[in-house]
């Protein structure tokens, strides 16, 4: 009886593969599992080969695996492609006929579900809940799960097409209880799993709700894009204002204008449209207005990879922008993290009057897993305008009013008797054009040191495991999070463990000059070429790292993978 | 009642002696002080530019942003906090040229603003290079064969994309503009104010004399009617010996606040954002 199993199910672009890995996930979630999805699509909305890939077990999970228990191939190429990552006991699920598939491979399990979707359904269109049914017998899950996950996906569609998908299910259920006799894919049981179950953007959706943001402006652009369309489900409700924009350019301007009247504000993007947003970044480092920016990377240069991941966007983001400001970038390795940064970031973008910049990938931005609720409590909002009824007793405004720590007091245009002056111009502090070079340095001083001052002194604490006893240590940030915990946590001896950067910028280095000890085989672990977050390392602590394992396939890190380069490294000693 | 003391900015002009921009902005304060708001509740937004420089010469809220994105940010002051009046003063080379993709959409937007566009049909600040208005043939230390390209068609662009106000006014005729521009802040929706203005410094051509002997007022013929749209385009194609100024095109539509819901609502910036409650939507992801 396994604790945990990895289910792929392939096919091409619009055969319903995301469909089936949700009612799935549903289901095994509330039989109390763990959940752990991503899709891997090509940039395309037919045909291709596409997959999602589902992980259940009875632990919580944070990464895939490499090898796949049960795959279902919904057309005949798919078989061909995934064979190589099939699990040694695995079975792939085919329906022999309908695919055309004429060789023979035991690994095969032929069932016929476009068969069983036209007899019990009418109509192949119904394939998806057979193989659903399929994958629930097999791996004897109890049906009534599958039922409420179809009810629940199906909700706005009538009661007639939920009763046809549910009986589809229900005989691709039967077939794989009378047809598949071992009970080597039956799961052991889950406890009661009350988690919710999300991906990146749509923690970072939920943080912003949650930050107060009411205007929200984008131009759409993978992996970024559901953020917005998050956002927009919900903006009614909260009273948000989601302006898709002509462009990343007039994106960025837009919230910038929207952050000076008293509105928090955002934009998302990915490294293409970020770097449209890298003059209108610089705006908000000059006029002092806070505003949040998240770059969803994907594979570049250019236009790379767009359905694919990739965190090559490192040394982009800590130093876009003409001139020096100051600037915070957090770098979130899960969902949950995600939703609690993007909160964060909107206070500290209004306490410091800075941008903001969230960093995240295609990796995280679209997996899914069951993560703990949330807690309100560590996602308060914190204002640092002055308030309306503050804004009766001020006279004698200055926006850019030159202060102890660097930051003058923000007002909203109207709530003031004064009148505000924001100007990209080098500036007095009454925000005129100026050419002095006293006023000039004050400014910068204002702007850049004694801001990153501040922000040094609140920067997230990296998370760490096993640093004390283990010999090799991986230094990793944003989406490589679960990677590196469930190697490290595999890796027996406890011989490996790992610190994991959740803001990049300003750079932990006092926290990372710390936990880095020498004697130590310290290597980065990073979704890029150039091993950008070594360099960072040894720039901002001195400290030159063993080595760094890179990826940059467009493919994401799973456990497995990450385990064998660490092994290889601890099993032949220092690289 | 607003008086033009209320509009006095202690910030020193940086403007050439004799340049046109004096007109726009003496027109400016003469509709401001006709609208009768407070200075606190108006927003002037700019982008790069001669007419950049002009909300730091006038008592009103400011911001002087980058070249050609100042659309973009005063259409979002606008929607997050509709009791602001919201006016951008531009020029032709950041509002046709760096800002033209704004120009476009912000039309389309029809956001309840007023863009004044300083048009010298040159480059002033950078010192006398053509700009997307510069007539045909006229020769620049850049273009020394003359300019090649064909000056854009702004006010026939914007009839076309179907803005709801229209209007041309001349630097040198500050009344008159001043009521331009007093109407345009009337006018619900995106209002163009085209202003005709000398630059002294770098263009020899389009001279207040040669402004002078080609503008005049449509709507001195009782016969316009500015809600044609064809005679609308028709007039806004009219440049050369005559050129035409005044209200060319006027349009009731919905603004973006009223589609949008937001002028039914308390402005967006009052909103209430201390502790959001989630629940509802996080049974959602359970």
């Amino acid at each position: 009886m396994p604790d945990e199993l990895t289910i792929k199910i392939a096919g091409e672009a619009g055969q319903g593969m995301q469909t089936i890995s949700t009612v799935l996930a549903k289901a095994f979630k509330k039989a109390g599992l763990h959940i752990f999805a991503n899709q891997d699509f090509m940039s395309r909305i037919r045909g291709g080969n596409n997959f999602s890939q589902l992980r259940v077990a009875t632990k919580p999970l944070f990464t895939l695996r490499e090898k796949s228990d049960i795959t279902v191939s919904l057309d005949k190429e798919s078989a061909k492609i995934h064979k190589p990552s099939v699990a040694g006991k695995g079975i792939i699920i085919l329906d022999r006929q309908r695919s055309g598939i004429t060789d023979n491979d035991p690994s095969y399990f032929d069932a016929p579900f476009y068969d069983m979707a036209k007899k019990a359904g009418g109509s192949e269109l119904y394939a998806n809940s057979a193989a659903c049914g399929i994958v629930a017998g097999i791996t004897r899950l109890d049906f009534r799960h599958i039922e409420g996950a179809l009810n629940e996906a199906f909700g706005d569609k009538p009661a007639d097409v939920k009763k046809i998908n549910i009986d589809t299910a229900r005989s691709g259920y039967d077939f794989a209880k009378n047809n598949f006799k071992p009970d080597i894919f039956v799961m052991k049981k889950g406890g009661p799993n009350g988690n919710l179950f999300m991906n990146g953007n749509e923690a970072i959706a939920l943080g912003a709700i949650r930050a107060g943001c009411k205007f929200y402006s984008a131009y759409p652009m993978s992996p970024s894009t559901s953020i917005m369309e998050n956002v927009s489900r919900y903006a009614k409700d909260f009273n948000i204002i989601v302006e898709q924009a002509e462009d990343e350019i007039a994106a960025i301007n837009m919230i910038i204008g929207a952050s000076f009247a008293g509105v928090r504000s955002m934009c998302a993007t990915s490294g293409g449209g970020f770097a449209l947003m890298v003059e209108g970044l610089s705006l908000a480092g000059m006029l002092e207005t806070p505003i949040v920016a998240v770059d969803a990377q994907r594979p570049a240069p250019a236009t790379g990879f767009p359905t694919r991941t990739e965190q090559a966007d490192l040394d982009f983001l800590i130093h876009a922008g003409h001139g020096e400001f100051a600037r915070a970038v957090f770098a979130p390795g899960t969902a949950e993290e995600a939703f609690y940064l993007t909160v964060k970031a909107f206070n500290l973008a209004e306490k410091y009057q800075i941008p903001v910049l969230i960093m995240t990938d295609q990796h995280l931005a679209d997996s899914s897993r069951d993560i703990e609720p949330f807690d309100m409590d560590r996602a308060k909002v914190e204002r640092h305008i002055i308030s309306k009824e503050d804004s009766r007793k001020i006279a004698g405004y200055k926006r850019y009013q030159l202060t102890e720590t660097g930051v003058s007091p923000m007002a909203v245009p109207s709530w003031i008797e004064d009148v505000i002056y924001a100007d990209s111009d080098e500036h007095t502090e009454e925000g005129h054009i100026t050419e002095d070079g006293n006023i000039r340095m004050s400014m910068v001083e204002k702007r850049f040191y004694k801001k990153m001052e501040l922000l040094s002194q609140e920067i997230e604490e990296p998370t760490r495991y096993n640093i004390e006893s283990a010999d090799t240590i991986l230094v990793g940030f944003g989406s490589t999070y679960g990677a590196m915990k469930e190697a490290c946590e595999s890796i027996a001896g406890r011989r490996a463990g790992f610190v994991h950067l959740s803001q990049v910028w300003p750079f932990p280095s006092g926290q990372i000059a710390g936990l880095l000890k020498k004697g130590k085989n310290i290597l980065t672990v990073e979704n890029n070429a150039g091993g950008q977050l070594a360099k960072l390392i040894r720039r901002s602590t001195g400290i030159e790292v063993e080595g760094s394992i890179l990826k940059y396939d467009g493919r994401p890190f799973n456990s497995d993978f990450l385990k064998e380069r660490v092994l290889e490294v601890v099993n032949n000693g220092r690289r | 009642m607003a008086d033009v003391k209320d509009f006095i900015s202690s910030d020193p002009i940086a403007w050439c002696p004799g340049c046109g921009d004096y007109g726009i902005l003496n027109a400016l304060k003469a509709a401001l002080v006709k609208l009768g708001r407070k200075p606190k509740d108006i927003v002037i937004a700019s982008g790069i530019g001669q007419a950049a420089k002009l909300p730091h010469y006038i008592k009103c809220n400011c911001i002087n942003g980058l070249h050609g994105r100042s659309l973009s940010y005063a259409s979002a002051v606008k929607i997050v906090n509709r009791e602001l009046t919201v006016i951008v003063t531009t020029g032709d080379g950041d509002c046709y040229g760096e800002g033209g993709n704004h120009f476009i959409h912000n039309i389309r937007r029809n956001v309840d603003i007023t863009v004044i566009v300083h048009n010298n049909q040159i480059y002033g600040l950078t010192k006398g290079q053509a700009s997307p208005t510069t007539d045909e043939g006229y020769v620049t230390k850049v273009q020394p064969q003359g300019v090649i390209l064909e000056p854009i068609r702004a006010l026939e662009m914007a009839i076309a994309l179907g803005a709801g106000f229209v209007a041309r006014g001349y630097s040198s005729n500050m009344e008159h503009l001043s009521w331009l521009i007093l109407e345009g802040i009337n006018h619900k929706g995106f209002s163009l104010v085209e202003v005709l203005q000398p630059c002294v410094s770098f263009n020899k051509k389009n001279t207040h004399e040669w402004y002078s002997k080609r503008v005049y007022k449509v709507n001195d013929d009782p016969a316009y009617d500015p809600g044609n749209f064809v005679a609308a385009f028709q007039k806004a194609s009219e440049w050369g010996d005559r050129i035409p100024t005044g209200i060319i095109y006027r349009a009731e539509k919905p603004s973006y606040g009223e589609k949008s819901g937001l002028d039914k609502a308390a402005p967006l910036v009052d909103s209430d954002i201390d502790d959001i409650d989630l629940t509802g939507i996080l049974k959602g992801f359970a």
